[in-house]
C-alpha cells in the first residue's frame, strides 16, 4: 500500500472513531476504556513480525519483550472488560433479591 | 523462494500468487479492524456491549493469526510461550483486581501498549528488513524513519506518563501536583528538540539498521518529557490524565500500523486515538476547564494556598445515623450522590443494601452521577454496577438536574466539588462555571463528610455545609451507612 491509501484508512478511522465514540453511553466510559486498552494491543503485530524474523537477534528478543507485554494487555484488557460488563444489570424483577445470577434478565 | 522461477511466465505466476495472498491478508486485517469498530459500538448500550467485546476478542484473533501464518517464523514456540506467559498474567490480574482499583489498572495497562510501542519501534530500526521498511540503496526508507520515531516517541511518553499516573492513582506517591520552576520551558523544549530530530533522523545521509543517534536520544528524551508532563498534574484531574493517556496509546499504534502498512493497527490506533481524546474533552467540560490549563497541571495547589487564610468558623447542623434514617423513611423520593471518598471508604455495598431498604419503605431511589465522579470516567458506573444498582436507576447530570427540585433528600457521599453551588455564582470561586447539582433545590440534604476540616479537591469551602435544610454525617462513609441501614432494619 502507498502512504496516500494508508493514510486514507487512517483518516477514515479518525471519523468513525469520533462517531463511534461519542454514541457510547457514559456509564460505560470505564469499559470503554479498558476495551481501547485491549485492542490497542494490536501492536502486537508489529511485536510478532519482529519476534518471527531472522537477522537481528536484538530485535527478536525485543519483539518477544513485546508480544508478552501485548499479550498481558490483550487478555487482562478483555478479560476484565467482560467482568465489568457482566456486572451492568437491568432493574430486577419484583420479587427477586438483588444478587441475581446475571445472563438471563 | 529457494527456486528460481524457469522462465518469464513462471515468474508472472509466482507474482500473481503473492498478489493473491498479500489481497487476502490485507482483507483479514480489514476485517479485524472492523471487528474493532464494532466492539467499541457495541457499548452504546449494556444490553449489546457484551457481545460488542466478543467481536473485539474475534478481531484479535483474526489480526494475531494472519500475522503469524503470513510470516516466515524463524521459532513458534518462543512466540507461543511469549504469548502464553502474557496472557496468563494479564488474566489473572483482570480477575482478581478490585473494582476500586480500576483507574490505576488501565493506567497501567497503558503503559505497557506504550511499552511494547517502543519496543517494536526499536526492533523495525533494528531490523528494517523484517518490517520491509530497507530502501534499496540499505538506508530505512525517510517516511518510515519519521513514523518510527513518532511510533516511538508517543509510546515512551504513554509508557512514562502512564507509570507515574499509576503511582499518584495506587498511592505509591502522593497525589499532590509537582510544580518544578520553568516547567512549561522545560517541556516545550523537550518537544521542541523531540521534534527537530526527528526531522533530524528523517534527513539524515546513514540510515542504514540500528544507525542513528538521533533515534535513541528521541526515545530517551520522550521518557523524561512524558514523567515531566504528569508530575505537575493533581489527583482529581486524574480523569483527564487517564484518558488523555489513553488516547497517546492508540496514535502510538496508529504511527507503528504506518510503519508496517497494516491497515488493523491504523484502524484501531485512530478509534483508541478518537476515543481518548473524547474522553478528555468531555472531562476537560465537566469541569469548565480548557483541556490546556489541565495539562499545563498545578490545579489544587494554588487554590489551596489561596483559601487557607481567613476562613471562619460558621455554624452548621450535625446529624446522627438514628436522624438520617428516619428522615430517609419519611422521604417520597431520595437522590444519592456518590463521589470519589465513596470509592476509597468501599462503601458502595451499604449504599446498595440503604436503596434496597427504602425501596422496600415505598421510597423512591435515584443515584446521580458527575461526569467527573471518580478518578476515571464512568468510575462511578461501574462500582454502583459491583454492588448489584441496576443501571436504569443511575442518572447523568443533565439528565437528572430539574429533579431535585422535587426530591425530598439529596443524599450527598463522598462528593463534594460536584454539589457545591459557588460553581454557578462566585466568579472568583477556581470551580466557577463547573456544572454542578442543584442540590441547594432540595428539601433535606444529608451530607456525609470525614470531617468539617477537609475541603474538597479545588480547595473551596461549600455553601452547602451551612444551609438551614443540611444535616452533615460526620463520619466515614461505609460506616455510616451501615448504622444508618441498621436503623432502617429496626
Amino acid at each position: 500500500m502507498d502512504f496516500i491509501s494508508i493514510l486514507s484508512i487512517f483518516v477514515m478511522a479518525c471519523f468513525v472513531g469520533y462517531y463511534v465514540v461519542w454514541s457510547v453511553t457514559p456509564a460505560l466510559h470505564t469499559p470503554l476504556m479498558a476495551v481501547t486498552n485491549a485492542i490497542s494491543s494490536v501492536i502486537i503485530v508489529g511485536a510478532l513480525v519482529a519476534a518471527a524474523a531472522n537477522g537481528s537477534p536484538a530485535a527478536k528478543w525485543l519483539g518477544l519483550a513485546g508480544v508478552v507485554l501485548a499479550s498481558v494487555n490483550i487478555f487482562g484488557g478483555f478479560a476484565v472488560t467482560e467482568r465489568m460488563l457482566a456486572m451492568y444489570k437491568k432493574k430486577d424483577r419484583p420479587g427477586r433479591d438483588g444478587a441475581g445470577k446475571g445472563d438471563k434478565a | 523462494m529457494v527456486l528460481p522461477p524457469a522462465n518469464t511466465t513462471d515468474l508472472s505466476i509466482a507474482a500473481d500468487a503473492a498478489r493473491l495472498v498479500d489481497s487476502w491478508v490485507a482483507l483479514a486485517y480489514l476485517v479485524a479492524g472492523v471487528l474493532f469498530i464494532l466492539a467499541l459500538r457495541g457499548l452504546s448500550s449494556p444490553a449489546t456491549s457484551r457481545r460488542g467485546n466478543r467481536f473485539g476478542m474475534a478481531g484479535m484473533l483474526i489480526a494475531v493469526v494472519t500475522t503469524l501464518i503470513t510470516h516466515e517464523i524463524a521459532s513458534l514456540p518462543e512466540i507461543l510461550g511469549a504469548i502464553a506467559v502474557g496472557g496468563a498474567i494479564g488474566f489473572v490480574i483482570a480477575r482478581r483486581i478490585a473494582m476500586t482499583a480500576m483507574p490505576q489498572l488501565v493506567a497501567a495497562f497503558h503503559s505497557l501498549v506504550g511499552l511494547a510501542a517502543v519496543l517494536v519501534a526499536v526492533a523495525a530500526f533494528l531490523n528494517p528488513l523484517a518490517f520491509g521498511i530497507l530502501g534499496l540503496d540499505g538506508n530505512i526508507l525517510a517516511v518510515s524513519r519519521v513514523e518510527m520515531a513518532l511510533g516511538a516517541a508517543i509510546g515512551a511518553i504513554t509508557f512514562s506518563g502512564s507509570v507515574i499516573a499509576f503511582a499518584k492513582l495506587n498511592g505509591n506517591m502522593s497525589g499532590a501536583p509537582i510544580l518544578l520552576p520553568a516547567r512549561h520551558v522545560i517541556n516545550l523544549g523537550t518537544l521542541v528538540a523531540i521534534l527537530g530530530l526527528t526531522a533530524a533522523y528523517a534527513l539524515a545521509a546513514q540510515a542504514g539498521p540500528g544507525q542513528g543517534l538521533a533515534f535513541w536520544i528521541i526515545v530517551a528524551l520522550a521518557f523524561v518529557i512524558g514523567f515531566l508532563l504528569i508530575i505537575p498534574i493533581g489527583g482529581a484531574d486524574m480523569p483527564v490524565v487517564v484518558s488523555m493517556l489513553n488516547s497517546y496509546s492508540g496514535w502510538a499504534a496508529a504511527a507503528m500500523g504506518f510503519t508496517l502498512h497494516n491497515s488493523a493497527m491504523i484502524i484501531t490506533g485512530a478509534l483508541v486515538g478518537s476515543s481518548g481524546a473524547i474522553l478528555s474533552y468531555i472531562m476537560c467540560r465537566a469541569m469548565n476547564r480548557s483541556f490546556i490549563s489541565v495539562i499545563a497541571g498545578g490545579f489544587g495547589a494554588e487554590a489551596a494556598a489561596g483559601s487557607g487564610e481567613a476562613r471562619e468558623q460558621r455554624p452548621y447542623k450535625q446529624g446522627s445515623a438514628d436522624d438520617a434514617a428516619f428522615m430517609l423513611k419519611q422521604a417520597e423520593s431520595v437522590i444519592i450522590i456518590p463521589g470519589y471518598g465513596m470509592a476509597v471508604a468501599q462503601a458502595q455495598h451499604a449504599l446498595r443494601e440503604m436503596g434496597d431498604l427504602l425501596k422496600h419503605e415505598g421510597v423512591s431511589v435515584k443515584y446521580a452521577i458527575h461526569p467527573v465522579a471518580g478518578r476515571m470516567p464512568g468510575h462511578m458506573n461501574v462500582l454502583l454496577a459491583e454492588a448489584n444498582v441496576p443501571y436504569d436507576d443511575v442518572f447523568e447530570l443533565e439528565d437528572i438536574n430539574s429533579e431535585f427540585a422535587q426530591a425530598d433528600v439529596a443524599f450527598i457521599i463522598g462528593a463534594n466539588d460536584v454539589v457545591n453551588p459557588a460553581a454557578k455564582t462566585d466568579r472568583s470561586s477556581p470551580i466557577y462555571g463547573m456544572p454542578v447539582f442543584d442540590v441547594d433545590k432540595a428539601k433535606t440534604v444529608m451530607f456525609i463528610k470525614r470531617s468539617m476540616g477537609g475541603v474538597g479537591y479545588a480547595g473551596v469551602d461549600n455553601d452547602v455545609f451551612y444551609m438551614d435544610q443540611t444535616m452533615m454525617l460526620l463520619a466515614d462513609a461505609k460506616k455510616m451507612v451501615e448504622e444508618i441501614n441498621k436503623a432502617l432494619a429496626d
